[in-house]
Formats: C-alpha cells, sequence, structure tokens
C-alpha cells in the first residue's frame, strides 16, 4: 500500500460505497414517510447471509438479490406493523430486531460460513470506461455499483418531483392531514417501510454478493446498518445528501488501509472506529446550526454561514409518531 | 382472578409463539430442536461449574439491567450501555496494573471497583451529555461512544498494555492471584460479586421508589410538558440517569476483570449490555422480574455454548430465543391493549 493511485481510490470509495448508499436511500424513504426502521444492522447482516446461501444453492445472482430484497422487506414490514397498527415503540421493536436478525443470521448461515460462492464480474461500460480519470471510476465498476448510483437520482426524483412523492413526504409530516385528504397514511407507511426495506435487503446482498463476498462470522457488514442510520440524519432525509455522506464514509474507511500501511504500529481496528466519532462530530454541528446564537454569529461571516446552511435540516415532523385513527 | 388468568394465558401464548419459531428455526438448520433444547438446558444447569458460569453471566447482566431501569424510566435508550461497561473494564484494568507495584495489592483490588464505576459514569455522561447539550439522539451518541471504547480496548491490548512480546486478541497478561476477587474454591462463585448484585437491586428499588430522583425521573419520562411546567430541570435529570446506569455498567465491567477474565480483552462486554436492554423490556420494566429474567437469559446464553461442541451448530441461537421472546412479550402486550381499546369501545 505504499503507492497512492488516486483513480484507484476513487475507484474503490464508490465500489465500496455501494451498499452504504442502498442502505441510507433505503433508511431515507422510510423516515420520510414518518417510520423509523432501527433494525438495519440486523437486516444487512440477515440479507446477507440469505442472499449468499440463495445464490450458492441456486448459481443465480439475480435470485440471491432477489431473496435479499424479500427477507429486507419482511423485516421492515415487522417493524412498521408493531408501531403502525400495533402502536409499539418504533424504536424498542427495531432494536430487539437488529440483535434477533443478526443472531439468527449467524445462526442460519453457519454452514455456509467461509466458502467460495458465486460474485458479481465487473461490467465495464464500452467506450466510457477509456475517459481518463473519470472512465475507470464511474464505469469500470460491476452493476451493483451503477444500479447504487442510479438509484440516489431516481430517488431524489421520486420523492421531490413526483406527486407519489409528495403524498409520501406529507405522511411523514403529517399522517392525520394526509388521511384527511384521503391517502390511507398507515396502509402507504407500511408500504414505504417496506420499500425502504427492500433497499436495505439489496445493501446486504451486494456486500455478500459484491464487496465483500461470502458469509462468515463476522462477516465484515457488521456497523454498516448504523451507519446508514447515522447518514440519514446527516443527509438532513435528503437522498442526495445521504448519499454524499456515504461516499464521505466509504473514503474515510479507505484512507484507514492506507493510514494502516503509514503507521503500522497503530493496529487496524483503530482506523475502522474513526468514522464513528467523526459522525457524532457532525450530528453535534447539525444540532449547532439550529441554534439562534449561532446563527447569529455566522450573520457576518458568509462562509461560515453556508457551511452552517449545508448542514441544516430538519426531521419529518411526524417521524416516530404514527398517527392513530379516532 | 380472571385478570391472573388472562396474564398466564397470555405468557403461555407467547411461549408457544417463541417455541415453534425457535423450533422452525432449527429445522430450517438441518438441526434436531429436542436434542439441541436438552443440550442447552444440560449446558446450562447440568452441573455446579456450570451453574457457576451462569451465574457468572447473570452478574454482570443484572447489573446492567439495574443501571438501564434509572434510564428506561426517563424515556433514554441508553443503548451505550455496551461502551459504558467496556470503559469501566478499562479503568479498573488501569488501576490494577498501577497497583502491581504498590505493595498494598489487595487494596488496589478494592480501588478498583471505584475505578470501573467512574470510568463508566465518565462514559455514560458522555453520551449524556451530547443528548442534553449536543442534540445528539442519545442512541446515536451511545452508540458511536461504543465503537470508540472498543476501539480504545484493542489500542491499549495491541499498543500501551501488551504481553511482553505477543500482543494477541487473547487480552493483556493475567494479573497475579493476589488482584483476583476472593473466590470461595467450594461453590466457584465471589461472594463480593453476588453481595454487590444485591446490593445494587436494593439500592435501585429503593432510589426509584421512595427519592425525590426517581420520582422526578418518572414524572419526566410520563409526561415531560407537566414537568417542565414543575420546574424540574429535564437535562439535569437525564444527566443523572445516565451516571446510575453508567456507573452500574461500570461495576459490571469492573467485576469481568477482576472476578472473570482476570485481564483485559476485547470482547471483556461479551454483549451482556445489548442483552441487558432485551431483559429490561422483558421484564416490563420491573425490577423484581429483571433478576430471573436476567437469570434465564443466562442460562441460554451459557447452555448454548455447548450447540458448536455437540451438534456443530453456531451458538448464536440464545440471542434468536431472546428476541422472539421479547417480541413476542411486544405482540402479546400490544393485543391486550388493542383488546382494552375495542372493548371501551363497544361500552360508548
Amino acid at each position: 500500500m505504499s503507492e497512492f493511485d488516486l483513480t484507484i481510490l476513487f475507484a474503490s470509495i464508490v465500489a465500496g460505497a455501494a451498499p452504504i448508499v442502498l442502505a441510507a436511500l433505503g433508511e431515507t424513504i422510510t423516515e420520510k414517510a414518518g417510520v423509523i426502521n432501527l433494525s438495519l444492522d440486523g437486516t444487512i447482516l440477515l440479507s446477507a447471509m440469505a442472499s449468499f446461501v440463495i445464490a450458492y444453492e441456486t448459481g443465480s445472482l439475480i435470485t440471491g438479490f432477489l431473496t435479499g430484497a424479500v427477507i429486507g422487506g419482511i423485516v421492515a414490514s415487522l417493524v412498521a406493523f408493531f408501531s403502525v397498527y400495533l402502536r409499539q415503540s418504533q424504536v424498542a421493536v427495531g432494536f430487539v430486531l437488529t440483535l434477533m436478525t443478526r443472531d439468527l443470521a449467524y445462526f442460519l448461515g453457519n454452514s455456509y460460513s467461509r466458502i467460495q460462492g458465486p460474485q458479481v464480474e465487473p461490467l465495464h461500460v464500452p467506450l466510457m470506461n477509456k475517459i481518463p480519470f473519470i472512465g475507470p471510476i464511474l464505469f469500470g465498476q460491476n452493476i451493483v455499483v451503477y444500479f447504487s448510483v442510479a438509484m440516489i437520482g431516481i430517488c431524489w426524483w421520486y420523492l421531490y418531483r413526483t406527486p407519489m412523492g409528495l403524498n409520501l413526504r406529507s405522511i411523514g409530516e403529517n399522517p392525520k392531514a394526509s388521511f384527511s385528504r384521503g391517502i390511507n397514511s398507515r396502509k402507504m407507511q407500511m408500504v414505504y417501510s417496506v420499500c425502504g426495506g427492500m433497499f436495505v435487503g439489496l445493501a446486504g446482498a451486494a456486500f455478500s454478493l459484491s464487496t465483500k463476498p461470502g458469509w462468515g462470522r463476522p462477516q465484515g457488514a457488521e456497523g454498516t446498518g448504523w451507519i446508514a442510520l447515522a447518514l440519514v440524519i446527516f443527509g438532513g432525509w435528503n437522498p442526495i445528501k445521504a448519499a454524499i455522506g456515504a461516499y464521505l464514509f466509504s473514503f474515510l474507511q479507505v484512507m484507514g488501509i492506507y493510514f494502516q500501511g503509514w503507521f503500522p504500529s497503530i493496529p487496524a481496528q483503530v482506523f475502522q472506529v474513526a468514522p464513528f466519532p467523526l459522525m457524532i462530530f457532525t450530528l453535534v454541528i447539525m444540532h449547532l446550526t439550529q441554534k439562534e446564537s449561532v446563527l447569529s454569529w455566522a450573520e457576518e461571516k458568509n462562509w461560515i454561514k453556508s457551511v452552517l446552511k449545508m448542514f441544516s435540516s430538519t426531521a419529518p415532523q411526524s417521524l416516530g409518531k404514527p398517527y392513530k385513527p379516532d | 382472578m380472571t385478570d391472573y388468568y388472562r396474564t398466564i394465558k397470555e405468557i403461555i401464548f407467547a411461549l408457544v409463539i417463541v417455541f415453534t419459531f425457535t423450533t422452525l428455526v432449527l429445522l430450517a438448520a438441518g438441526a434436531p430442536p429436542f436434542e439441541a433444547y436438552y443440550h442447552i438446558f444440560k449446558g446450562a444447569l447440568g452441573s455446579w461449574i456450570r451453574f457457576s458460569h451462569v451465574i457468572k453471566t447473570w452478574i454482570p447482566l443484572t447489573l446492567c439491567a439495574c443501571g438501564l431501569l434509572y434510564t428506561f424510566r426517563i424515556n433514554l435508550w441508553n443503548i451505550g450501555i455496551e461502551g459504558q461497561m467496556m470503559m469501566g473494564a478499562v479503568f479498573t484494568t488501569a488501576c490494577l496494573r498501577f497497583g502491581l507495584e504498590s505493595p498494598v495489592q489487595p487494596l488496589f483490588l478494592w480501588f478498583s471497583f471505584a475505578a470501573g464505576i467512574t470510568g463508566g459514569a465518565i462514559w455514560a455522561f458522555g453520551a449524556g451529555f451530547l443528548k442534553t447539550k449536543g442534540g445528539v439522539n442519545e442512541i446515536f451518541a451511545g452508540l458511536g461512544l461504543n465503537f470508540v471504547a472498543q476501539g480504545i480496548i484493542l489500542w491499549l491490548i495491541f499498543g500501551p498494555w501488551k504481553r511482553p512480546g505477543v500482543a494477541s486478541m487473547s487480552g493483556t497478561e493475567i494479573f497475579p492471584h493476589t488482584m483476583w476477587l476472593p473466590h470461595l474454591t467450594s461453590i466457584r462463585l465471589s461472594p463480593v460479586g453476588l453481595g454487590l448484585v444485591t446490593l445494587a437491586l436494593v439500592i435501585t428499588a429503593l432510589m426509584l421508589r421512595y427519592t425525590r430522583i426517581g420520582l422526578y425521573l418518572k414524572a419526566i419520562g410520563n409526561n415531560p410538558n407537566a414537568a417542565r411546567i414543575f420546574g424540574i430541570k429535564r437535562a439535569k435529570y437525564m444527566l443523572i440517569a445516565m451516571l446510575f446506569a453508567g456507573g452500574f455498567a461500570g461495576l459490571a465491567g469492573s467485576l469481568q476483570v477482576t472476578g472473570v477474565y482476570h485481564r483485559l480483552l476485547p470482547a471483556i462486554s461479551s454483549n451482556y449490555g445489548y442483552l441487558a436492554l432485551l431483559v429490561v423490556m422483558l421484564a416490563n420494566y420491573n425490577i423484581w422480574l429483571a433478576p430471573f429474567i436476567a437469570f434465564f437469559f443466562a442460562c441460554l446464553n451459557v447452555g448454548s455454548i455447548q450447540l458448536p461442541m455437540v451438534l456443530q451448530l453456531d451458538s448464536s441461537l440464545s440471542g434468536v430465543i431472546q428476541g422472539s421472546l421479547v417480541l413476542a412479550a411486544l405482540a402479546v402486550h400490544a393485543w391486550r391493549t388493542f383488546r382494552k381499546d375495542n372493548s371501551h369501545r363497544g361500552i360508548e
């Protein structure tokens, strides 16, 4: 790791970020509709395990990815059903499911540990990958990476440029008002939770079939779910900003590998935890952007104001508080 | 009478769900379900040595559960309890290492409890401060600090505190026997650990029931707006609750070092903090139920260690059973409130 090639660096950032982008997008959709799915970390592992096992047994990658999506959808539907219809705490149900799905993944996947299985082959886009610098970064990847990049734009477009997206956002802001406008808020919250969960499931599949191929205990995807949850807040519930956060996180992870080469005396695990305190730090900054005193202090300083503006955002008004019909 | 009858019916119903689910999971893994259950049972209670392992798991679980009762009272999700336990272990190890050179080694053993409690409380204060002053949700603050604590432990084991010659995941060098918690060989348990747990339970029960702090925690947790109008400072009591939780978790980490492993190792907290969250939820935040559920969970944990050896299964089955129990309990609880709501509507 002594040589330092920018193209390789960026290409590995984009590749490594693919599952994180998918998970963060899924959670953004879910939370925009007013539901917090805290079970991400376990869901990713369970769907990673299931996709790997199914892809290994059937030899079909597509079936593997579909399995991942279905598993993600099922777990998300549990969270949504418990909270929207049974009115239990989303945080409690999500947390229990995080631990349980993780253990379920380790238990059921035990006999498939550390074996060679199918994995997604790179798919170079002809001609485009010949563009210097950009080519290998954006067009020399595999289909999972292309899909993750495309979904960023599609999610944004759906949320902010379509009538369905407007409905989705209105449910997260005020489910009661949406209900009186003729939207079945509870049903839609279920639907969007499942949609978001399917993205999370795909993220798991992307781990075990592409980014970190194979299954084992630990798989290597541990902790990603929590990062994705933090990224949603970091991105201010905006899919594009959340995705930027995912790339930043991936950058930190890749840099960790380089740092390890440069400072071999420090154990690798230290660099692996570095992104987490940084994440807390950004959350603190985001909180500061909402304080009057800080805003008035930044009034004169233009560049600080623009930085603060970049970080400022508010959660959907009814996040975590599903509506109870009378 | 009918209420009792109904509660028992609900418990049986939840147990049937969990039993069916776990059996299905075992069948899916291609394992004989009843043999697996038998090995878990025998592995936990089959001999005195195993029973002493169960108690050694029960001690940190119950301590963490005590701490969590404070934070749950005020509606805080202290997920950071795992890291608080780790920091308790780190501070304890630091104190013991300091004492190695001193002529009064056993004295440092007792100091180390205070050190552990301090370590856990500092870490909890960090999460509480981020929550009250930094506006960071306590779940993310706690989780972030858990990862940081894990990083600190790894750094210490591979860096400043590494074993002479070889640094490895097996942890720091084992402390001399003078630094071990007094241990009754006849029952393979330490009376000090058991005494501390009992003390923790009594203190927590009294604190929550009879003191101003307990009352205010409950008031804020139940109705933050009313509490604010009464002039109760929410942030202050959140920090107090966190300090208690961190202190108990730190003590749990401390006992893991002095009473169980006699060194610092990466998995010193063994996920007991997270498990304690499940214990308290399943106990429905009731302090007198918590120790019993902690005991049952400890049995599952210790018993399932047999699974990889005897049946080549992963030991995480215990986690599946524990998680599905809590989910089933939540479902039954929800069903009860749902029915109550409907019957009220019927009267109207």
